[in-house]
Order: structure tokens, then sequence, then C-alpha cells
């Protein structure tokens, strides 16, 4: 392998998700400055410190954040590398957390591997959400972009039924609690492990440890996308899977079987939107239940941007994903300066909208190098005319 | 005389490539110049600097005389130089009018006036023969009716300078006569034009003066009535190239692949675009199908790699049925397929050469082990081949294929096939878009392969590959084949009877 082309070509791409992150700060400024200029720069700033206005826990909170959208972001672009769009990564990601915390609630039984069971209950159940949509794709050439956001409804919904329907053999409420009209907290043996990240993030208050909802999630996210970026990059399998996506027809010449792929990408991402539920739900301690609403979590939707700032690339995926969780965290101290709370979800969307811009960027990028005539004679006519028919 | 463009002592550089070295070319008012190369000379380089993608390092342009800038393409619209490009740039789902006049629409008050322009595009077709309905959708036309669609654009530009990048690369015979016959209109109304190719029949048949280009230099203009095809392959090639194989008669063992019965559905309901087809292809052999583009040889070929399934019938390769097998383990069991298309099946264009070579055979113990890539082998491999075949690209086993030439794309195509070390090879239209170097490379490597005992399957429309290379034509017309001959006996005249339909061998 051309290591000097390597580095080269991701020095490039992070230079494009910066530019694009800079452009996305720019605009959320302006916001900022409209709705209330005296504050505005003490507001910037008051974002770009993000998780470090408050101290070590307040980076506990930044990877506590950015664990379910660096599992969102993964599922995304896994599914983009493989010539994917998974819009479903939300109710996967639902799904995903309602399987695991019913086992979390039901099966105390299990032990010390409850959490991991629970986990895994999740991940099979994003993947069962995923493999629908990927299933029709490969029979019947349904565009999992359709599919997928009605596989989101339709998870959402069936949550809120089951949630308030599920009752035991006495008729008691199987993981509904009335009252807060969420799910109930999952058993102990549930939740995620601190893996004594606790011990390191937190605020001494006093003589009161002030612990961040940090856990072992972060750890778990990190590794998958490790696993994500080996199996795209250095197997067979990846190989088949990114030859499908950038081209069916000679993939399907080449012998490799186009529609299996397509599933078992779909199923592959649909079960990393599972576990970025289950990570999420299983940690009650953090206030995070399933409300019983007709809202979609916004964090698959979230996966999207992680994805796109990130190019699809697994590493680059954590990264985005702490970026855009740091910038969340640090919007939400912007109330301290009494922006309102819309407001504020204003300018971090705008903020992660900007930054999903990095593609964009990245081309950009490239045509001012073509410019300069970095190509070979036969790239760049190939790329002109490639240019020209889009 | 006067020259309406001059390109002099043009110069262009490109990291590790000098694609054009002191080029001079002048163009005649009226005349049709071509410009002859191998792929990789430099030609399309050279079209690019008149047309404005890149400017020159050295040398100048002159327009009637007058030095000129090119700065983009538009500037060269301006200029009076239009282009028709290899693939045609025409939006799908608009109609032949709507392409005609996109980028140089007259509106009124923000709405199309599309009156005037219908008016002078049916002028212009009637005044250089372009006949072509101008409310057709481009998507439901054919290529050649594409291509009069270019050819229409530049004329409505008022463009005085026509470049033609490979024209009859994508043609059927029919459409290239007539695409001849247009291009001697054109002239004989003043247009200048610059025609690529690298086929010499083509220029021998339409051109004026040909400038020959090698590895970016200028070998020399010549006239057209003082040259002979030989004299320009020498010119273009830098050697003596044999245009008829010098072959040893075949030796044909058993049968490799064997063909009954067999029936592929059509497109329409109830028609099939393969009819009880059966032959057999033996070892040491090459067995052309000969015909028409349309007539089935396509279906032919896909229902025999596994890419559409068969209505009726059965294949046998080496004497296994392999009717209901996977692609993959036909690959397996020793089926090579050189595709129709290249950009469709050939090749996975964002991939890397060496990805590429490795597209069949990732899977085997030689690339992977324990579902891990060997990069070092894969790499290896790649570099192997492209000294095998001679495979020219910018960053070598890691140049994106998408950035290669179309003649290094086939180059690759041909050796990852062969490299397979194939039972039966079958290609098709194995040398479409090469330069006669690259064709009689590739001739010579199916030929060894049927000198080493393989059977090959060849389906061209070229009426000049089939008689050159093959032992045995079968003319395919209308999915059946009409005629079994032995390709020693067979004529270009007989041969198009059958293909024509006009004629039906009873030995079938």
């Amino acid at each position: 392998m051309n290591k000097r082309r390597f580095r080269l070509k991701g020095a490039s791409s992070a230079a494009s998700s910066l530019i694009a992150i800079l452009v996305g700060l720019a605009a959320g400024f302006l916001i900022l400055l409209i709705s209330n200029p005296s504050k505005s720069l003490q507001g910037l700033w008051t974002i770009l410190q993000g998780g470090f206005n408050n101290g070590r826990k307040g980076m506990g909170q930044v990877l506590y954040y950015a664990t379910p959208i660096i599992m969102t972001g993964l599922s995304v672009g896994f599914a983009f590398k493989t010539g994917l769009f998974n819009i479903g990564a939300s109710g996967q990601l639902m799904v995903g957390g309602f399987v695991a915390v019913l086992v979390g609630i039901t099966c105390p039984w299990l032990g010390a591997a409850h959490w991991i069971v629970a986990l895994l209950c999740g991940a099979l159940a994003g993947a069962l959400w995923g493999f629908i949509p990927g299933l029709f794709k490969a029979l019947l050439n349904v565009n999992e972009v359709i599919s997928a956001i009605m596989m989101n409804y339709i998870g959402l919904y069936g949550i809120n039924y089951l949630i308030k329907n599920l009752t035991n053999a006495d008729g008691a409420y199987l993981v509904y609690d009335k009252l807060k009209n969420q799910t109930m907290n999952v058993a102990e043996s549930a939740v995620i492990p601190k893996w004594g990240l606790d011990k390191l993030f937190y605020n001494m208050k006093g003589n009161y440890m002030d612990v961040s909802s940090v856990n072992a999630g972060i750890i778990i996210a990190i590794f998958l996308a490790i696993v994500i970026y080996v199996i795209l990059n250095k197997t067979a399998f990846g190989y088949e899977l990114k030859a499908c996506g950038l081209n069916k027809h000679a993939s399907t010449y080449a012998g490799i079987n186009g529609n299996r792929s397509v599933v078992l990408s779909m199923v592959i991402a649909g079960a990393l939107s599972g576990i970025a539920g289950a990570l999420m739900y299983l940690a009650p301690a953090s206030g995070m239940h399933i409300h019983v609403e007709e809202v979609l979590a916004a964090q698959g939707f979230n996966g999207i941007s992680v994805a796109l700032l990130g190019l699809s690339n697994p590493i680059g995926i954590i990264f985005s994903g702490l970026f855009i969780s740091y910038i969340t965290v640090g919007g939400s101290y912007l109330q301290s300066l009494k922006y309102m709370k819309e407001i504020i979800d204003i300018i971090i969307g705008v903020i992660i909208y900007f930054s999903a811009f990095s593609l964009f960027v990245k081309n950009l990028l490239s045509r001012v190098g073509r410019r300069k005539n970095h190509h070979t004679a036969e790239d760049g006519i190939a790329k002109t005319e490639g240019g020209a028919a889009q | 005389m006067d020259y309406v463009i001059e390109m002099l002592h043009i110069t262009k550089e490109f990291p590790g490539i000098r694609a054009n070295d002191d080029v001079t070319l002048r163009l005649k008012k009226g005349e049709i110049h071509a410009l002859l190369g191998e792929n990789g000379a430099g030609k399309s380089t050279l079209m690019g600097l008149l047309f404005g993608l890149y400017q020159p390092d050295g040398g100048e342009i002159r327009k009637n005389g007058q030095v000129v800038h090119i700065d983009d393409p538009n500037d060269a619209n301006r200029m009076g130089i239009g282009m028709v490009h290899q693939h045609f740039k025409l939006v799908h789902n608009f109609t032949v009018l709507e392409n005609i006049i996109l980028g140089v629409e007259s509106t009124r008050h923000g709405v199309l006036q599309m009156e005037h322009a219908r008016k002078r595009v049916e002028e212009l077709s009637r005044q250089y023969g372009l006949l072509v309905d101008p409310d057709a959708l481009i998507s439901d036309i054919t290529v050649g009716m594409q291509q009069r669609v270019e050819i229409l654009k530049m004329l409505f530009r008022e463009n005085e300078v026509l470049i033609f990048d490979e024209p009859t690369a994508v043609l059927t015979a029919q459409e290239i006569a007539e695409l001849m016959r247009i291009m001697r209109g054109l002239a004989a109304e003043g247009k200048s034009i610059l025609f690529i190719t690298h086929k010499l029949n083509e220029i021998m048949a339409v051109a004026d003066r040909c400038t020959v280009l090698r590895k970016g230099r200028c070998i020399g203009t010549v006239d057209i009535a003082d040259a002979n095809a030989d004299m320009l392959a020498e010119m273009m090639v830098g050697r003596k190239v044999n245009f008829v194989m010098d072959k040893a008669p075949a030796k044909p063992g058993d049968a490799a692949l064997s063909v009954q019965n067999l029936s592929v559905a059509g497109k329409q309901h109830g028609s099939h675009a393969i009819k009880n087809v059966s032959f057999d292809v033996r070892r040491g052999e090459i067995v052309c199908i000969a015909g028409i583009d349309g007539n089935g040889q396509s279906e032919l070929v896909y229902a025999l790699a596994g890419l559409v399934k068969p209505s009726g019938g059965k294949v046998l390769l080496c004497g296994q049925d392999i009717t209901e097998e996977s692609i993959r383990r036909r690959n397996d069991m020793g089926l090579s397929h050189i595709p129709e298309d290249r950009h469709k099946h050939g090749l996975v264009l964002d991939y890397t050469l060496a990805e590429n070579l490795v597209l069949k055979s990732y899977h085997k113990a030689d690339y992977q082990r324990s579902g891990f890539l060997r990069f070092g082998a894969i790499a290896r491999h790649a570099e192997k081949l492209i000294e095998r075949f001679d495979i020219r690209s910018g960053q070598g086993a890691e140049t994106i294929v998408r950035g290669m030439s179309g003649g290094n794309q086939q180059k690759a195509i041909v050796a990852r096939e062969i490299d397979l070390a194939p039972e039966v090879l079958i290609a098709v239209q194995p040398t479409r878009g090469l330069d006669v170097g690259a064709i009689e490379y590739i001739h010579r490597q199916i030929l060894a392969q049927r000198d080493a005992g393989k059977a090959v399957l060849l389906v061209s429309l070229e009426l000049d590959e089939v008689l050159n290379i093959s032992d045995r034509i079968l003319v395919m017309y209308e999915g059946e084949i009409v005629a079994n001959l032995d390709a020693r006996d067979a004529t270009a005249q007989e041969l198009g009877l059958y293909m024509s339909g006009s004629k039906r061998s009873d030995a079938v």
C-alpha cells in the first residue's frame, strides 16, 4: 500500500471536516448574535468550551452523550459505505432499546451476564428492524429509504403499544411506569457497568462525589467502531459489501451474491443502531427511559450527521460523534446565559447541519486541487467528464 | 491555404507524465482531419487543451491566425469550437429539442421560447441530413440517434470547428457508415472536423489528412490520398503491425462448452431472445458468434455466464451440467468471461486496479486468510499482471480504475480473466475501443489460450475480427444460429448475407 497517498487522503478528509465545522460554528454564531447580541461572544465561548464547562464530570457527560450517536453514526456510515442509506437508525434504536429494557426488567435471574444478554437482545432486535428493509430491497427492489422510514413508525408505535399493554399473569405492567408515562428502571444487574470510568469523571462537591453518567458504553462503541473499520477495510466480507455498494452489476458478474450483501449490510447496520438503543436505556440512573410519546429518537437522525461529518469512516465517526456531543453539552450550558432552550437547539442544530457538509467541502477541495493539475492526464479527463455528467 | 485552428508546439505536462510534447496540429477550413494514436498517446489531452479543459504549459493556439486563450469550454464554444464526447452529455429524461437548447435557451419574461429553436433545429436537420424527432425522449432513442443530437447541439451553437472524440466506438456498422456520410456533408458545408480515432479504415474512408501522435509526440501529418493503413499503423505504433494473425490450424479436442437447446425469454412477454440454440465449443478452437448487434448475442452470453436464467435447455461445462449453478461456482469451475460492458459488469470503477484484478479470486486462499484479505499477495498479483499485460496507469496498482483510459481498463479485464486460467473463455467484443497495437496484443492472448488447449467463445460485431482470429463462425440472427461455417472458407459477403437474414444454412 502506498503510505504517502494514504496519508494525503486522510489529511484532506480531516481538513474538509474541520472546515465544515468552522462554517457550522460561524453560522451558529450568527444565530447567537441575532437572538442576544450582548452575550453572543460569551455564548460562542461557552459552546466551544463544551464539556469543559463543568470539569471532569462535563467531559464524562460528553462521552456519555457521544455513545449512542457514535453507534447510530456507525450504523448509517456502514450502510453508506455499502451503497445503502439507512434512515431507519431511529426505529432500530428504539426497538433495540425497548427489547434491551424488556430483558433488563424481566430477566434478573441472568445474574452477572444480565446486561450482556440484554445488550445482545437489543442488537438482535435492531438487526431484525434492519433486516426487513434489507430483505425488501434485495427481493423486491423496494427502496430502503422508504421502507426504513415506515419501519421507524412501526417501531415507535409498536413499542408504545407494547409498553402500555405488556402485563404479567396478575395483570401488573411488565415495564410500564404509569405515573411517569415511561418505562421502569431496569434491574441493577442489567445496568451497563462503569468499568471504573466513574472514578475518572466526577466533580467533588464538598465530600460528595458528583459522578458523571459515563459508563462502559463509550468503550464498547469505540471498540465496535474499530471492528467495523476492520470489517470494511481488511476482510473479504467488507470487500464484497463495498463492491456491491459501488457496482451491483459488476459484483453479481464476479459471483458475489448481491442480495445477500444488501441484507447483511442492513442487518449489521440495524444491529449497531439496536446497540445504540440498548446502551442508552440500560442506564436508568442517568434518567434515560423510553417515554411513551409520538417522537422518534433524535439520536437516530443525529447518526446521519455524525456519519456525514465523519465521511462514513468508522474512525472518523468516533471523532465526529465526540464533537457533536461536545457541542451539544456546551450548548446546554448556554441556558446559564439566559438563552432559551429552543434557541439553543436551533444553534446546535445549525452547527451540526453545516458540519455535515464535510463531503461537499471535500469535493470542493479536490476541485481546487484539480485546477492546479494535481492529477494525471487521464485522471483529469475522466473526472471532468464525471463532473459534467453530474 | 488558411488554417482555422493552429496548435503550435503544444506542451502539456501532468505530474509524472508529459502528455503532449511539442505537438503541432493545423486544421484547414472544411477538412476532416484525423487524430490518430494509441490509447494514452495524448489525443484526448490535446483536444482537451483545444476545448479549454486544460491550459497548455507551452506553445500557442491560433484561431484564424490570431493567438487565443481558451480558459474553459464556454470560451471554446464562443469561439465556435464544439465537441462530441465519447460518452455523450445528454439529459436522458429531456427531449431532443430540450437537450439541444440546454444552456443557450432563449426566454421571454423568464418563459422558454421553444418555437424559434424548433424551427432552427428542423432547418439544421434538413440541411445536414440529421433526421431526428425533436420531441423524442433521449432515453427512447438509439445511441446513433443520440450522437446526432450531440452533433445538432454543436450546429445549433453555430460551431465551426467540430471535435469528434472516438465517435464510432459506440456505433454499429450501419450507424458508422451513416456517421461517415454526415461528416462528409458537414465538411462540404464548410465545417472543419477533428476526428479522434484509432480505427484505420475509418480514417482511410473519410479523412483528408491525418496527424499521428505516439507517446505524446507528434510523429507527423500525412495526406490520406498518399497514405495506406499499414503506413499509418506503423507510424502510430512505431513498428510493423500484423493485421492478419498468422496462426497454426486449430487442433480441436473434446467439447469444453456444450450448449443444448438453450432458450432465453425476451424482454417482451412471450417472446424469446434466444430460441433453441445448440452448439459446442471444443478445446483448442476459437468459435466466433457473429451477427448484427441485438440478435440475441448478449442474452446468450448472460445465460452462459449465469447472469440470466434460461427458460429452457442445458449448458455443460467440461461435461458437467452448470445450468443451475451459481455464477461463483461457474467461475470456479473454469468459466472466464470478458463482458460486453466494461463499466457495468467488468469493473468496480471506484476500486483500485489491484482490487479489480482480484474481483473474481479474492475469496480464494491465495488472497485471503480466514476472512482477512492478504493485501501483500493482492498487490504482488496486480504488479505481475500490470507487467505482463502492460496495463498503464498513473499510480500503478493503487490507481482508481475510474481514472484509467478505456483501453487500459479493458486490458485490466482481459488480464484478470486470462489469469484465471479458464477452461472456457467467453470474450465479448474484447477489443472494443482499443488501438491496433492493443488489439493485436489481445488477439495474441486469445490465440495463446486456444493453443494452450482452452476453448474460446468470441462474440464480435466486427467482421474483420471475426474473420481474422476465429476457427469456426456461428452466425446469429433473431435469436437463432443460422450458419455454422469454417472460418477458412468464409467471406465477408457471405457472412453479411447470413447476418442480415437473407440466407440460412441448412446444415444447422
